[in-house]
């Protein structure tokens, strides 16, 4: 069996599955955002008095914090209200958490082998803890708050495997870019994805989140990497409990299995251009675009890696007169490690701004929205019309270190024209 | 569909192409609205807000494929239902969204045949345009998987709905339907066994 077929068999008590069949499986996590409060009340309709579990939901606000109006402060204070009359016992408040898909991992609530679902389309990202994650709706989870369990197509799964290295300023950003780009918006549609291979077994526990987060945007329902001593070792400091490791079978059968070449098939950096997270092309074919706002952060390229290489580029220099650089660690955790490293401090000589904790202006809701006519370079995940601000806006995707040298440069550049070879790194203390 | 019916009538309002993700159904700076009636008001509002404007209840949105990709939110499926949208015909659907039509009680209708084939947008013509245009009058049957053209008279073929789906459907959405199981007939959730 597949990862996938692996997790849903076990959390439905069948020996096996297979793709199309329908289970009903039991919930092991129930994570949601701000959107608990949809949850709340569609779960109120329903009428059943008292969640399943109060142990395994988890309430994360990132999407607006600090509250930026009135209505939001009201949903605040009712999902507080709910947390503390349910008993349940996991909720992130302002201050204390970050976005969501890092908050769960960082505080030890994934393991692999797990069934996680969460209000929230990127749930997939914990896929790079060897769960099955995915997203469903706030009626959906009304449904699991009330019963506990969830009816799952099980997905057939696609497999990747990168061979090869990437090159100097090439990222897991534009691997996965890159193969969003070659399958399509819709490429992975209701399938689970496996990526695997030397190229991703090298990868940081961050950088593989950067692929399971992305998967959602070829429209995957799932997506892993594989469970080894890099992702143990990150775990193990934060999870209480006995962990479990999980492998596909040597037989498992998959749809379809594409092979790469990190190194060969990625020359260099990549762009999804308005308004489509699959317009991908490399950053030479893009031409000469003015920047006038930049974003580093997001539950995709928010985390500490991303700061320091961004702070790499940045470092010395200033920020083109006609940008804004602002910068959103991905928790508080990141936060705090990114001021002792000092990667704040380099951002914001180089003239940043640092926003809260959370998802900032990714959905368009939180400081940072842009105007009619802006162009923005941003390390998140979408670049649907509107989605940052104005209709009239535009976004392009790109990884953290081109968005840090997109700043300097006033306008999308690769960091290689920014940092020159011979300069000491910041990291080098 | 208040009464469950798994045969519907309307009249196709609109023929959009691939790819209609959340953000152009229900733009994320509505998404503080938890009113579910409300998210009607900014349905399609940024890019085409004239399909709202003239939407009677019943009537029914072509899309090509992936429609609905994107975020998870609800509030995309609440829009086009507390709008009055009866059904929503494509040739695909983003997953999230297509759960989230039926636990709302919207129909989602899968079908390649009807819908259109390739990119449709400003600058990218489709592969193969709809099959349905604005204003036929279309009888949906959904378990039988057809979509009877009654302008064009002809009839083109869609997934039938699988029974989960359609038990949800018939009882209007997922709400109801746990109200049901669980209230009416004085059921405790936590004694159910898998
Ligand atoms: S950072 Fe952006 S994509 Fe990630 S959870 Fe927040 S709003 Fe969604």
């Amino acid at each position: 069996m597949t990862l996938a077929e692996k997790i849903l068999a076990r959390a439905s008590g069948y020996d096996r599955v297979s793709p199309e069949q329908i289970v009903i499986a039991r919930v092991d996590l129930a994570m949601s955002h701000e959107n608990a409060d949809l949850v709340r009340k569609s779960f109120l309709e329903i009428g059943v008095g008292r969640v399943w579990d109060p142990s395994k939901i988890v309430i994360i606000f990132d999407h607006r914090v600090p509250a930026e109006s009135e209505k939001t402060a009201t949903t605040h204070q009712a999902i507080r209200e709910f947390v503390a009359a349910q008993g349940i016992e996991h909720f992130y408040d302002v201050g204390r958490g970050g976005i969501c898909h890092q908050v769960l991992p960082e505080n030890g609530h994934v393991r692999p082998g797990m069934l996680i679902v969460g209000t929230d389309s990127h749930t997939t990202t914990h896929g790079a803890f060897g769960a099955f994650a995915t997203g469903i709706g706030a009626t959906e989870m009304a449904g699991v708050w009330t019963e506990g369990t969830l009816w799952f197509k099980v997905p057939s799964t696609l497999r990747i495997e990168v061979e090869g290295e990437l090159r100097p300023w090439i990222s897991a950003k534009d691997l996965i870019l890159h193969l969003i780009g070659r399958l399509g918006a819709a490429g992975a549609d209701y399938r689970a994805v496996e990526f695997d291979g030397p190229a991703i077994r090298r990868m940081s526990v961050a950088s593989r989140m950067v692929l399971t987060n992305l998967a959602m945007e070829m429209g995957a329902k799932v997506a892993f990497t594989p469970v080894d001593e890099i992702l143990l070792d990150y775990l193990r400091p934060r999870v209480p409990e006995k962990l479990a490791t999980i492998a596909p079978d040597a037989d498992a059968r998959y749809e379809r299995v594409i092979r790469m070449d990190a190194g060969e098939d990625l020359a260099e950096p990549v762009i999804a251009c308005p308004h489509s997270v699959d317009r991908v092309k490399p950053l030479s074919a893009v031409g000469e675009v003015p920047v006038h706002q930049a974003v580093l952060g997001s539950c995709t390229n928010g985390r500490l890696e991303d700061l320091e290489v961004a702070a790499r580029v940045v470092a010395g220099r200033s920020i083109h007169p006609r940008t804004r650089l602002i910068v959103i660690p991905a928790s508080q955790q990141v936060y705090r490690e990114a001021m002792r490293l000092g990667y704040l401090e380099t951002l914001v000589a180089a003239g940043a701004i640092i926003n809260p904790p959370g998802c900032g202006p990714c959905v368009g809701v939180h400081q940072g929205i842009l105007a009619a006519g802006e162009t923005c370079v941003s390390s998140t995940n979408r670049n649907f019309v509107g989605r940052m601000g104005s209709k009239d806006s535009f976004v392009y995707l790109a990884s953290p270190a081109v968005v840090a040298a997109s700043a300097i440069a006033g306008k999308l550049a690769h960091p290689e024209a920014i940092v020159k070879e011979a300069e000491p790194c910041l990291t080098e203390v | 569909m208040p009464d469950g019916s798994l045969k519907l009538r309307g009249r196709v309002r609109a023929v959009l192409g691939d790819n209609i993700d959340t953000d152009i159904i229900y733009p994320g700076r509505y998404l503080n609205i938890t009113d579910r009636e409300k998210t009607a008001e900014h349905l399609f509002e940024l890019v085409y807000p004239e399909i709202r404007a003239g939407l009677q209840p019943g009537d029914v949105i072509v899309a090509g494929r992936n429609f609905g990709c994107g975020s998870s939110r609800e509030q995309a499926a609440a829009a086009l239902k507390f709008a009055g949208a009866g059904a929503v015909i494509a040739a695909s659907f983003a997953r999230i969204f297509f759960r989230n039509a039926i636990n709302l009680g919207l129909a989602a209708v899968v079908s390649p045949e009807a819908a259109v084939v390739g990119h449709a947008s400003a600058c990218q013509p489709a592969a193969r345009p709809a099959m349905l245009a604005a204003g036929d009058e279309l009888e949906i049957d959904l378990v039988a998987g057809e979509i009877h053209d009654l302008t064009q008279d002809r009839i083109f073929p869609s997934a039938p709905l699988d029974p989960r789906a359609a038990e949800l459907l018939a009882a209007g959405g997922l709400i109801p339907y746990l109200k049901r199981k669980y209230i009416d007939q004085r059921r405790n959730p936590c004694l159910d066994t898998v």
